[in-house]
């Protein structure tokens, strides 16, 4: 396991799914396929319908693929496999549960002790910082905060992998963007594996190593782009060349405009890993005057 | 209504005047119709004969009786019913062959019901707990399925994403989701309860308040007695609500 740094942490190897609906096969992942490393951090981005929350589901093992296979450190993943921790759009807080007793929820259902299970919770509430507010119910909490005792309930039960779904659609594009970095710094201290799906071109350039862009419906793998971004990752770097050729080169595979790509790639070429803040193109531009 | 000295008050207050609105009509009609006490008696003479009665022990036996009759048939039947209630909601085969009897069930008169169980099981408690529990049971069970049908199925891809067994889904998702639906069910039977045991005690019994009504009636012609009996089982009908209501304040007023 410590020979290679570049272990494979999830591997999804030529994933197909559909759904039936009223007699009709509706195909959703077409032959998908890409992996991420350990202790890495990816993105999946696609537009609505792209079957980004099935590829979630699927590695999460709540769905079965019909074909190709999903493995989690080289072990087929099993039904809700435990080794992953997942964070849906929603928080899914239980409304009549203390954000403390929500964390611990998923260590309730394991058998560990209240002690034990309270202590583990009230330090998870720490690493995302909602300490203060351990005996709030949700509806008390704001909706960020919502998310955050959302992944500290993810963390519970110390997932090697975290899969997140879309989970800051619902914020604010400031809030989003802070919680974007705040995710970094988690990643940083927790050493989890991340996988985060999203429709956002900057969270997927921001936070990952790696972004895998799906088509629309049915899902099939249109490129896995690096992000020439250093880490740490700052706000900078929303303002970077790199950032924003990055992000066109993103914008032109999901429009699937492979002529206009080769343009778009041929000029981000010279400017792969320069990270000085050269002030963004007009042509994108998502966080002026959030920031 | 919330639990601050202030509100208390003011809830005591709009609830205190409503009584005595309601006493001040009741006394004005007896004055103004002139009503012999065996129609309508008026309101102080049934009070002295209230605190009489409960001071002389005539009442307090009987009510124990019913008392026992509606709690025993209450718990009976308001637990199958949420037993009953969820197999309805989530196992398509189990409505498809009870509810057919459930109705059947509500639709017939329990007033017809009574004297057949009375018939069957005697004249002691066991007939009264039947009906308290039939009677309780429609509303329940009913709550109940449309309280488990309605749980959020995204909390229930939660569950499973935490491979919560099928009894942890039940204990610690469905069960709490539902809580206010099938709290709304039992503050209906928790009346209808209070009924049900008058009904199978008038259907043959030898205790109860259902019999001292009878008996106030028909041979002791004590009619501000029979009064006295009626507001002691509307009384009995009001704790009983109120005590499910503060179950539901417990159970569900911190997260609604």
């Amino acid at each position: 396991m410590t020979e290679d740094a570049q272990l494979v942490a999830i591997s999804v190897e030529n994933v197909s799914k559909s759904f039936n609906v009223e007699h009709r096969t509706l195909p959703v992942l077409d032959d998908v396929s890409f992996a991420v490393p350990e202790h890495g951090i990816s993105a999946v981005l696609g537009p609505n319908g792209s079957g980004k929350s099935t590829l979630l589901r699927l590695i999460s093992g709540l769905l079965e693929p019909d074909s190709g296979r999903i493995l989690i450190d080289d072990q087929p993943v099993s039904d809700a496999d435990q080794r992953v921790g997942l964070v849906f759009q929603e928080p899914r807080l239980l409304p009549w549960r203390t954000a403390l007793d929500n964390v611990a929820f998923p260590l309730e259902l394991a058998g560990v002790g209240a002690a034990e299970r309270r202590a583990r919770a009230r330090s998870l509430l720490e690493l995302v910082g909602v300490a203060g507010f351990a005996d709030a119910r949700p509806h008390q909490l704001s909706g960020g905060m919502r998310q955050r005792v959302a992944i500290a309930r993810a963390l519970a039960r110390d997932p090697q992998i975290l899969l997140l779904d879309e989970p800051f659609s619902a914020l604010d594009a400031l809030t989003r963007e802070r919680f974007n970095g705040e995710l970094l710094d988690l990643w940083q201290r927790t050493g989890t594996t991340i996988l985060l799906v999203t429709h956002s071109l900057a969270e997927a350039v921001f936070i990952a190593d790696e972004v895998v862009v799906l088509s629309k419906s049915p899902g099939r793998v249109v490129a896995r782009v690096p992000a020439p971004l250093g880490r740490p990752r700052t706000q900078q770097m929303l303002e970077s060349q790199a950032f924003a050729r990055t992000a066109s080169v993103l914008r032109a595979y999901l429009a699937g405009t492979p002529a206009e790509l080769a343009a778009e790639e041929a000029r981000a070429a010279p400017v792969r890993d320069v990270l000085e803040t050269a002030g963004a193109p007009a042509f994108f531009d998502p966080f002026r005057g959030a920031s | 209504m919330s639990g601050s000295p202030r509100a208390w008050r003011s809830t005591l207050l709009s609830v205190g005047s409503a009584a005595l609105i309601f006493v001040v009509v009741w006394k004005l009609i007896v004055v103004i119709a002139n009503y012999p006490p065996f129609i309508l008696p008026a309101p102080e003479v049934v009070a002295q004969r209230f605190v009489s009665a409960w001071a002389d022990g005539t009442i307090a036996p009987h009510a124990l009786a019913t008392i026992q009759e509606i709690v025993i048939g209450f718990v009976f039947g308001a637990g199958l019913a949420v037993v009953v209630g969820y197999l309805l909601a989530r196992s398509p085969l189990a409505e498809r062959l009870l509810s057919p009897y459930l109705v059947a069930a509500q639709a017939t008169p329990i007033l017809a019901l009574a004297p057949l169980l009375v018939l069957w099981l005697g004249t002691g408690l066991a007939p009264k707990v039947v009906i308290c529990a039939l009677i309780v049971f429609f509303p329940v069970a009913v709550s109940t399925m449309v309280g488990i049908r309605s749980v959020d199925r995204r909390l229930l891809e939660l569950g499973r994403s935490m491979r919560a067994t099928r009894w942890q889904v039940f204990r610690f998702l469905e069960l709490p989701a539902a809580m206010p639906q099938i709290l709304g069910g039992m503050r209906v039977g928790a009346t209808l309860a209070v009924i049900g045991a008058i009904v199978g005690e008038w259907a043959g019994a030898d205790k109860g308040l259902g019999v001292l009504i009878n008996l106030a009636r028909g041979s002791l012609f004590d009619f501000p007695l029979m009064y006295a009996t009626l507001l002691t089982i509307a009384l009995i009908a009001i704790v009983l609500y109120l005590i499910v209501v503060l179950a539901e304040r417990v159970l569900v007023g911190s997260w609604r």
